[in-house]
């Protein structure tokens, strides 16, 4: 009896050596961040007519997206010899470690995801001669922090959206133009219960938005590079508005179009997806972008450093740039498309009208995701900021 | 043709009839490859995913890019046991397990005993069935269903409505009733077999023996019947203690799943840490649970 204890004790201990000898050495092939710019991949075709020919030979791309965002997969094969295989990403942490995972070609990633993928080197630089409708996607989605570096693009726009505020028009005045009924004391009080938060840290520039409108004094600019005063105001708003949330929604957008229609929730931020779909199913709601500006969102393409497939994955980008392909995604989900040639393509004809895709001053209050970053994502060396990891165990005490 | 089979067939030396000979002589090596895919199973994927989890939690991740960095570091049990959050989070949890169990024991005993004990054989195939049908459900969809019911709404508040009552139905009570109605199978299930168990000159006996109902039910039913209901509280406290999307959708406070859940992406060494919590909580259990011969009516 002894003895056996003593021998299942041993195997265990052997095992957890062996485990831990393995994780010793995957620690030591870590690679450090290459700065390089170079778009070379391993096996991608100098030029389009070549790529267009090693396309026929790999013969198939592997996706990681935001659930339905590969439209057009059997005009795509049909045109290029690549078959589609898709796998949904979660949320962007999610996305991050399947792309890393290597099985992957490429993605359609938001600027929280992006900016840790080109710094970690895990997407390539790509090379926009190769982008037949480069020249159609417009000039103020490329070329930001999220999607480039140093003036080199690192993939290809998908399309943009703002976080809008959403209410149903029975319970909630119609004229509401402010955030100020999430965020101050006596509309919680008046909606307590009904109130419907997005369920991530990121929601916490939502609040320092919000205070950047309403608190000058404490000088928020970008709301996702926060001082660590910034940073505790927000986060002692998001503990004061807590109480009265109704519901967190996980990215769970079933759950929150559930809340809305039963009119468990009657106010709260949402995307345009779920809008789009109470619409369709009669709910009284409204949505707006509140005049204190608001957060939003700006896929990109992007390919693997080390994708099999490269050839494809290029061609893949391009197609989803096509004036096609960006109409049938952007009215699928309530996206405004990044090339302007889809408005014409698209079942509503006011489909681009509505959500702004050629308004580029509607865009100018809507700050896209992007990663909180120690150095505050800028040059100057006197500043620093709230990190990520920050922020996810502030938003762990928030929620309580 | 009737001679050559009725004589002495030859032997055959074929590879299979040499491999059947020798695994007869080696009982070792029989047993070995019998048991060599459960045991890599159990061994590697199982427990080897459990000591990566281990080893996890005493690394850290780069602030920035999540990435893990391997260097040995307490922080994350630091972190689990001075933030205020994560123990008002685990105590919260601990009470809804324990609450679930307790009303899926006391819902579960007299509908396993009518079971066991009263019903014709007719009745007790279709209860049966009746507590196993909702396990054929998906979990999702019953978990949604659930938020119907319990919505302002809802089923519930409707009966409630002419009363005056309101009900709030997204808070810990109406998770409650989810859990409870989630796990009530795995309860009944252990204690009507083990009520079936307990043989019938045994409550003859007590009775003979001058004692009433009641006396037999709490001398000899109840305590022969106990181990299976502790079984059973092994299933409900540990699914409650783990389950992560039930309380999502229902509760707005946070449960260990739903800290797990969304820490995992950014701060896995902290997840991890965290992990450790519920199981140390059902070790702990399971030894209680072993000393109460719950094992035995498994």
């Amino acid at each position: 009896m002894r003895r056996n204890r003593l021998a299942v004790w041993g195997a265990f201990a052997l095992l957890i050596g062996a485990l831990s000898l393995v994780a010793a050495g995957c620690g030591g092939g870590d690679d450090e961040g290459s700065g390089s710019a170079s778009t070379e991949i391993e096996g991608l075709g100098a030029n389009l007519d070549e790529i267009k020919a090693n396309a026929k030979t790999e013969g198939q791309v592997n996706l990681v997206i935001w659930p339905g965002y590969a439209v057009l997969t059997d005009e795509f094969t049909a045109a290029t010899g690549c078959k589609v295989s898709t796998k949904d990403g979660a949320s962007s942490d999610d996305m991050i470690s399947l792309l890393q995972s290597g099985a992957y070609d490429g993605g359609s990633f938001s600027g929280n995801a992006t900016v840790r993928l080109m710094a970690n080197g895990d997407v390539a630089p790509i090379d926009t001669e190769f982008i037949s409708n480069w020249d159609d996607i417009q000039e103020g989605i490329k070329n930001q922090d999220y999607n480039s570096r140093d003036g080199q693009a690192y993939g290809v726009p998908h399309g943009r959206g703002p976080n809008y505020l959403m209410f149903r028009t029975d319970q909630v005045p119609e004229g509401t133009d402010s955030w100020n009924v999430i965020w101050d004391d006596d509309q919680l009080a008046k909606y307590k219960g009904k109130i419907s938060i997005y369920d991530d840290s990121i929601f916490i520039a939502d609040a320092a938005l919000y205070l950047k409108a309403t608190q000058p004094d404490l000088g928020i600019d970008n709301p996702y590079q926060l001082t660590q005063e910034q940073f505790d105001a927000a986060v002692e708003l998001l503990k004061k508005q807590a109480p009265s949330v109704g519901e967190y929604w996980p990215g769970d957008v079933a759950k929150q179009i559930q809340s809305y229609t039963n009119g468990d929730s009657v106010v709260g931020t949402t995307w345009p997806y779920q809008y789009v779909e109470l619409q369709k199913a009669n709910v009284p709601v409204a949505i707006v972008k509140p005049k204190e500006g608001t957060t939003g969102w700006s896929d990109t393409w992007m390919v693997s450093s080390k994708a099999e497939h490269p050839n494809c994955m290029y061609l893949w980008m391009d197609h989803m740039a096509s004036p096609e392909a960006q109409a049938a995604v952007a009215e699928a989900f309530g996206e405004a498309p990044v090339n302007i040639k889809a408005c014409d393509l698209t079942k509503d004809k006011s489909h681009c009208d509505t959500y702004h895709a050629d308004d580029e001053a509607w865009w100018d209050d809507v700050y896209y995701w992007t990663t909180p970053q120690a150095d505050c994502a800028d040059d100057d060396d006197s500043t620093s900021c709230v990190t990520q990891a920050d922020w996810q165990a502030a938003w762990t005490e928030i929620r309580s | 043709m009737t001679s050559v089979a009725m004589s002495e067939p030859p032997p055959r030396q074929g590879p299979g009839r040499r491999l059947s000979t020798f695994l007869y002589r080696h009982p070792r090596v029989r047993l070995w490859a019998l048991l060599a895919v459960p045991a890599l199973w159990l061994g590697g994927v199982y427990l080897g995913s459990l000591a990566y989890l281990l080893l996890a939690s005493f690394w850290t991740a780069d602030p920035f890019t999540a990435q893990l960095v391997h260097e040995f570091t307490l922080d994350n049990f630091r972190r689990i046991i001075e933030t205020p959050v994560y123990r008002d989070v685990a105590w919260r949890t601990v009470k809804m397990a324990a609450l679930v169990t307790v009303a899926c024991a006391v819902l579960a005993f007299p509908l396993a005993y009518y079971m066991a004990r009263i019903a014709s054989t007719r009745m007790r195939n279709l209860l049966v069935v009746a507590v196993l049908m909702p396990l054929w459900g998906s979990y999702l969809v019953k978990a949604y269903a659930w938020r119907t019911i319990l919505s302002g709404e809802g089923v519930i508040n409707w009966a409630l409505g002419p009363f005056g009552v309101e009900f709030d139905g997204y808070s810990n009570t109406g998770l409650w009733l989810v859990f409870t109605y989630l796990w009530l199978p795995y309860m009944v299930l252990p204690v009507y077999a083990g009520l079936e168990r307990i043989p019938s000159s045994l409550l003859e006996a007590s009775s003979d023996l001058g004692g009433r109902s009641i006396r037999t039910f709490f001398s000899v039913t109840l305590p022969l019947v106990f181990p299976a209901v502790v079984a059973g509280s092994i299933f409900t406290f540990s699914l409650t203690l783990g389950d992560y999307i039930a309380p999502g959708l229902i509760s707005s406070d946070q449960f260990i799943g739903t800290v797990i859940y969304r820490e995992y992406g950014t701060a896995l060494p902290v997840a991890a840490a965290y992990a450790l919590v519920p199981i140390a909580i059902i070790v702990a259990y399971l030894l209680v649970a072993r000393r109460l011969k719950a094992f035995e009516s498994l």
